[in-house]
């Protein structure tokens, strides 16, 4: 096989990975199998998928690196756009079905609440990197502001931790584990010789 | 063949009238009774009660979703977990200890409880401090009839509840995920205010473990989490008691704790709720539509202050 054959592959099968949770989702909101809550188990839902694929997109580098596989980075891009899919699809469903567009309360969320504020942030932030996820945003902005304007999601991340750990109530276990993780994989970043992507 | 005469009958062989006519609350109340005389998760057995005018005559709430979307942490943080899990609790036997400020400590054994008391029905809502609602048909006794028979004194000015701590039986007790065990308060006027429940049964039989059994307080205009379930303790104070997640967040939650749509829990706005089974959210009312019965009880105090 061809190196383009077993990217295109990697590409596809990444792709379809990122989107069976998605699939798992709707076909449980199809059956009225989400609990007695569906709307919050929607927007949970969604909101922890969003954050595991930043984090799955976060080892890729590291993973590429150790491996001595740098065409592994090719596949960071698609888990990217899904992660952000996942977030747009969070906050959707707060903005549309939680809250019914109210957008008085909305506002008063966002500026009252540190969860939200932090998580309206990080969703801001998330904005510009999608934007500039294809080849020509690489070309017009040249590849070095292009890696300094994704290195955003070194922030990002982190943000979105935070977002679920002010909004749990007294078990801060989950939440801790993904904080550890991110902190592993910033962490490796700063290792000598590690900082170049 | 030996026939039997009828006047070997004595007068004792003849059940009394009154408790003739009473047979079949005898059944039930003895069929309770053998439920709960059994190991593990009793068999639900059937209640009935009285009507009562506290009840509110909104829809109710499906039995499916009030007894599988619960939070009881000792069996776990998640809504499934408590159903999923709580069938290890044993309920029997069950005694509440009765003691503090009062002249005429004691136990309440559970199974006499229920022979020795008429049930009530109460339809009350219940809003969750998590922004989420549902209407709940309860039995059992308002909460004074109770404490009343302890005789509280004069300086019984708080009334301290406590669930039983067993983390062989109450698995989410195996981390202080809160301070166990789970404890609760009120103030005496408050425990002696009609509305306060003292709830053995839902949707006419006896309480499941997810949802506090044998024996849990309800109350009504307060969030859910001050109806402390599975109450072993109830003892009368002269001081304000701690409660569980006043002890784990104080600047979230308070000892009042009363519904109230202007005051925010730092989290969550308290303006409206979800009504579970309902796709569009609805306004709080102030003390959960219960103003008529409780608003006198705080009568010239600052509800932010005192949140």
């Amino acid at each position: 096989m061809s190196r383009k054959t077993v990217d295109a592959i990697a590409l596809w099968a990444v792709s379809l990975a990122c989107l069976l949770p998605l699939l798992w989702l709707g076909w449980r909101t199809y059956q009225g199998d989400l609990g007695a809550n569906p709307i919050e188990t929607l927007i949970r839902q969604l909101g922890v998928w969003g954050l595991r694929l930043l984090i799955v997109g976060l080892t890729i580098t590291p993973l590429a690196r150790i491996l001595k596989q740098p065409r592994l980075i090719r596949v960071r891009r698609p888990i990217g756009l899904f992660a952000f899919g996942y977030v747009v699809l969070h906050l959707s469903t707060y903005i549309g079905v939680d809250q019914y567009f109210d957008w008085q309360a909305i506002w008063k969320d966002v500026v009252k609440r540190p969860f939200i504020t932090i998580g309206m942030a990080a969703f801001l932030l998330l904005i510009p990197l999608a934007a500039t996820s294809f080849n020509a945003a690489i070309r017009r902005l040249g590849p070095l502001t292009w890696r300094r304007l994704h290195r955003l999601i070194y922030l990002i991340a982190p943000m979105g931790v935070v977002h679920y750990y002010l909004l749990v109530k007294a078990d801060h276990r989950p939440p801790l584990v993904y904080g550890v993780i991110v902190v592993l994989l910033l962490g490796y970043r700063l290792l000598p010789r590690a900082g170049r992507a | 063949m030996l026939i039997r005469h009828a006047d070997d009958l004595t007068e004792n062989d003849v059940t009394p009238h009154d408790v003739y006519l009473r047979r079949r609350e005898f059944l039930t109340l003895g069929a309770a009774g053998i439920g709960l005389g059994l190991a593990g998760e009793a068999a639900a057995i059937p209640l009935k009660g009285n009507p009562s005018p506290f009840s509110t005559t909104e829809p109710k709430t499906s039995k499916e979703d009030v007894t599988g979307y619960n939070n009881f942490y000792e069996f776990g943080v998640d809504k499934d977990d408590p159903a999923r899990n709580a069938g290890s609790l044993k309920t029997s036997p069950w005694t509440i200890r009765i003691d503090g400020e009062c002249a005429k400590p004691g136990t309440v054994d559970l199974a006499s409880f229920l022979r020795g008391n008429t049930l009530q029905d109460r339809v009350y809502r219940h809003r969750c401090v998590e922004g989420w609602s549902m209407v709940i048909p309860w039995l059992g006794v308002p909460l004074a009839d109770l404490l009343k028979r302890y005789q509280p004194t004069s300086k019984a000015k708080y009334v301290a509840f406590e669930t039983l701590y067993r983390p062989s039986e109450m698995p989410g007790q195996k981390r202080r995920v809160l301070d166990w065990p789970y404890r609760e308060g009120l103030r005496i006027d408050e425990a002696m205010n009609p509305l306060a429940f003292m709830a053995v049964g839902l949707y006419g039989e006896t309480l499941k473990n997810q949802n506090g059994a044998p024996m849990r307080l309800v109350v009504p205009w307060k969030y859910g989490f001050k109806s402390i379930k599975s109450i072993v303790r109830i003892s009368f104070t002269e001081t304000q008691p701690r409660t569980a997640w006043n002890l784990s967040a104080p600047q979230e939650y308070g000892f009042y704790s009363n519904v109230n749509p202007e005051v925010d829990h730092p989290r969550w706005s308290q303006a409206t709720e979800r009504r579970i089974g309902e796709f569009r959210r609805r306004p709080t009312l102030m003390f959960n539509g219960y103003g008529e019965q409780v608003a006198s009880l705080y009568r010239g105090m600052d509800l932010k202050k005192f949140f």
